[in-house]
């Protein structure tokens, strides 16, 4: 019988009760939310799990939202069950001031280097992570580029202005 | 004012100029195109390419340079050997190109001194020939004290090279 999202939902509101949220299929993958203390357990438990099997960490990223105050900051876990071929996505939000999230090295190594880029671009911190520097900018940037107050542009030219450019 | 002596060495090193290709993206492909048999570069005597630095004399930059590449596109250029020349290929390379970002090289004339500037996204094979007669033309009429004037002195000097 093959692996559906209702068994998927079943499992862990079984194991997890009211803590997880906000419950979504966009395009046939079910996507639900998580309190930021319980996202190792619920990783721990969906690589476990003899049923569930999503034993590979597809992607770790984030996303900021300026206007939900104390929840800016959404680190998104794209899990993949390889044996059925279902995929399923888990958001824990946390707040600007404090963004501590819990490193899942332990459990995927893959999540070394994501959460490098993640903090490198967002400035999400992540407790445990065993080396937590920039990845993909200069070591010297003092900022975090993909939040949303920063622009694109690169602020060092004097050539461009904004009547040539329509900025 | 160039003596025949300078001319004749012009010539020898500008049909035998040995390209270091800096491929980083697409004007790379343009650049094996033109290195291909279809628009050959080879007839221009630069058929040897050599990716070592400390025996080339062109340093061609192909491909968007960002800046933590800075460095290391600046290394390369400081290990070659006068006399060298520099051409930009493409526009990533000339100023950032559509890349106007806080990570990509706004140019690398930011970093190291260009001679021959190639536009295009990419320039055409033909481009990047055409870039390449221009760079013969300046190695032909240069003079042989042109690396020790003062005026090259600090032309380096304003990139932090000495």
């Amino acid at each position: 019988m093959a692996l559906t999202n209702d068994t998927i939902k079943t499992r862990l509101t079984q194991k997890f009760g009211e803590a997880l949220t906000q419950w979504e299929e966009p395009f046939g993958m079910l996507s639900f939310t998580a309190p930021k203390d319980l996202n190792l357990k619920v990783l721990q438990f969906l690589f476990d799990d003899d049923e569930l099997k999503f034993r590979f960490l597809t992607d770790l990223q984030a996303v900021h939202y300026p206007n939900d105050k104390g929840r800016e900051l959404a680190v998104v876990y794209h899990l993949h069950n390889l044996v059925d071929n279902v995929r399923i996505r888990f958001k824990v939000f946390t707040d600007i001031e404090n963004p501590d999230v819990f490193s899942a090295t332990a459990l995927y190594q893959s999540a070394n280097w994501m959460e490098r880029e993640t903090y490198d671009f967002y400035g999400v911190n992540f407790i445990g992570h065993p080396n937590l520097i920039r990845v993909l900018n200069v070591d010297e940037m003092d900022y975090f580029p993909m939040r949303k107050q920063y622009p694109l542009e690169d602020q060092s030219r004097v050539d461009k202005d904004d009547e040539m450019f329509g900025r | 004012m160039a003596t025949s002596l300078e001319k004749v060495v012009g010539l020898a090193r500008k049909n035998s100029l040995w390209p270091l290709p800096f491929a980083t993206s697409c004007c790379g492909i343009e650049f094996m195109a033109t290195m291909g048999s279809h628009y050959d570069l080879g007839r221009f005597g630069a058929e040897r390419v050599g990716f070592s630095p400390r025996q080339c004399d062109l340093l061609m930059v192909m491909g968007t340079i960002a800046k933590k590449m800075g460095p290391v596109l600046r290394q390369v250029y400081l290990q070659m050997a006068e006399p060298r020349w520099v051409m930009a290929v493409g526009a990533c390379a000339s100023s950032g190109g559509i890349f106007d970002s806080y990570s990509v090289l706004q140019g690398i004339d930011q970093i190291i001194p260009v001679d021959v500037y190639v536009p295009g996204c990419p320039p055409r094979p033909e481009g990047i020939l055409d870039g390449i007669l221009k760079v013969q033309e300046l190695v032909h009429n240069e003079s042989l004290r042109r690396r020790h004037s003062a005026e090259y002195k600090s032309l380096l000097e304003g990139y932090g090279i000495d």
